[in-house]
């Protein structure tokens, strides 16, 4: 339960600080998670970062959730190694123009991260030193991990799902 | 060492820089991957990396797989450590769908993670030695890699693609030979350890070659995100086993062993000496295992847990369980869980987002040498080539990992 209480300090003062702009907080599995905005996703990181000392970026990536207004979450994944306290953070952005500022000025660590990011995403980090493709090869044309792409080709039919009683 | 050697920059009408391509195949690079170097001389101007040769789209595959087809693609992974991995996915699993473990299963998940630890560091501080000319050392050492793989393959059948585990457990008992095998390393491994270490630890070349190169700072190593041996060589106190215990490591007796400069000296006697400490580890869960009930491999989650061949082709629910199983309609709830392990590397953490269906609705990997790699190009600039292959040698940058 110890846990339960230092995330609802967290959660306290990051609401004391940045108010409306923290929504949607739950904790799955015991992790803190919220919802924020991406024109103050560097300051809810470096406020995270500076003050609430959660001075180890674990993780940047996305999820794509097609249709949807916002259709790209980037999620950030910090820890506080000294609480032991983890914490997950995600900004929804829209699926035509996805744009949200850099977190390399806070982290160095966020660079190849971010890259990966827009290579499988298409998410454009602004601010960014070097944002190129990191894992696919340059000419690949689309982002590989947005759900209009799927992974076998289409023609095969022996494996759709009608075959087997889905 | 001299250090006031001129260094000449692009656009400099001196400059004689060299252009040296270490990669995508060049034996240094323990993987594929490429590092385009600009050389004065023998020191490195500057370096740019590239990756993604052998990336396979893990995180592509994984949304089209259920759960249990997941498992292979997570072992060749870091190949040098698979069933780490194996069971940081299943554990990811079974945080999601609330399944507890009996603490036999537990036990032996911990003596299978700390031998693949070891394997995974012979591998690392062998070839840092082999770096740097110690060729004896290297071959010395790396029969006990070999032993580790039969326990493996005593374990689940296979030795370098493991697949050892199931989602609640083990797909069988260890056998009396896999313990007999544990028994044997236990006893005979120290001893070689032991010499590995008078043949190198004090070794006049050995240090020459390493203490004081690519020393890191601890600001640095946390700016970029580094985890792992790495970091707890530069001095920071930072193990998952220990912050976010997982598969019963609360119950163990082990010490994080930290160094103060981060060199290539220092990341060498951290991985050294948790090498002792995992076998420390492996000795108080063999003797855990003596007052745990026998024959317990597996928590008793039948709709969760793929039962063994045998049983499903005798038993009706065995079938029933495996088919669903098998056709991915594991009922698990709509969630997102983020659990991470300690990897040979740092921290292995899986994000896993399930949305009902029959397949991870996104399943994302924090792989440690992605992330440690970035630092290297940084870092080689006024390095000698020779300390860059040894420094990317104690990185222990292993490709499948860095691609995925």
């Amino acid at each position: 339960m110890e846990e339960t209480t230092l995330n609802n300090d967290i959660h306290v003062k990051l609401t004391e600080k940045f108010g409306e702009k923290i929504t949607a907080i739950s904790e799955p599995y015991g992790l803190l998670t919220f919802v924020t905005y991406k024109d103050v996703i560097l300051n809810v990181l470096s406020h995270l970062k500076e003050e609430l000392k959660f001075n180890f970026l674990t993780d940047i990536t996305a999820v794509h959730y097609p249709g949807k207004d916002h259709g790209i979450a980037v999620v950030y994944h910090l820890h506080n190694m000294v609480e032991q306290v983890r914490i997950r953070i995600k900004v929804f952005i829209s699926e035509q123009n996805p744009t949200i500022a850099s977190a390399t000025t806070v982290w160095k660590g966020a660079n190849w991260m971010e890259r990966e990011t827009f290579d499988l995403f298409g998410v454009k980090f602004e601010g960014h030193p070097d944002l190129r493709r990191i894992l696919n090869m340059d000419d690949l044309g689309v982002h590989p991990m947005l759900k209009q792409y799927p992974l076998e080709d289409p023609n095969r039919v022996d494996k759709k799902d009608e075959f087997f009683g889905r | 060492m001299n250090h006031n050697h001129p260094v000449y920059t692009d656009n400099d009408p001196q400059s004689e820089l060299v252009t040296l391509n270490l990669g995508p195949t060049h034996p240094a690079t323990h993987g594929v991957f490429q590092n385009v170097l600009q050389l004065d001389g023998e020191r490195i101007v500057s370096g740019v990396s590239t990756i993604g040769y052998i990336h396979r789209a893990f995180e592509k595959i994984a949304e089209h797989r259920p759960f249990y087809q997941i498992t292979p693609l997570t072992d060749r992974l870091n190949y040098c450590s698979s069933p780490i991995n194996n069971m940081g996915w299943h554990m990811t699993v079974e945080k999601l769908l609330n399944i507890k473990l009996p603490k036999r299963v537990d036990y032996l998940r911990v003596i299978i993670m700390e031998l693949s630890r070891i394997s995974d560091h012979i591998i690392c501080n062998t070839i840092v030695g082999q770096d740097t000319g110690a060729t004896t050392t290297f071959l010395y050492l790396f029969q006990f890699r070999e032993h580790i793989y039969e326990i493996f393959e005593e374990v689940c059948g296979a030795r370098l693609t493991t697949n050892i585990g199931r989602i609640g457990g083990f797909e069988r008992d260890f056998n009396d030979i896999a313990f007999a095998k544990i028994n044997k390393f236990l006893k005979e491994f120290p001893v070689a350890l032991k010499e590995f270490e008078n043949l190198l630890s004090r070794n006049r070349i050995f240090i020459d070659r390493t203490a004081g190169i690519a020393e890191v700072s601890k600001e640095t190593a946390l700016d970029y995100g580094w985890t792992g041996p790495l970091l707890r060589a530069t001095g920071v106190d930072y193990d998952v086993r220990v912050s976010d215990p997982y598969a019963s490591y609360q119950d163990f007796d082990f010490e994080v062993p930290v160094g103060t400069s981060g060199d290539i000296y220092d990341r060498y006697l951290v991985r050294n000496e948790e090498m002792w400490q995992s076998l420390r580890i492996i000795e108080q869960g063999m003797e855990k295992l003596k007052s745990e009930p026998k024959g317990i491999f597996h928590a008793d989650v039948p709709e969760f847990y793929l039962p063994p061949k045998a049983e499903v082709y005798n038993n009706m629910e065995a079938l029933i369980y495996h088919f669903k199983i098998v056709m991915g309609e594991i009922d698990a709830p709509k969630a997102e869980v983020y659990h991470a392990v300690e990897g040979g590397n740092g921290e292995l953490g899986f994000y896993l987002i399930n949305d009902g269906g029959r397949t991870p609705y996104r399943l994302h990997f924090r792989r440690p040498s992605f992330v440690n790699y970035q630092m290297f190009a940084p870092m080689s600039e006024g390095m000698l080539l020779s300390d860059a292959i040894i420094n990317m040698s104690s990185m222990n940058i292993i490709a499948g990992e860095l691609d995925a």
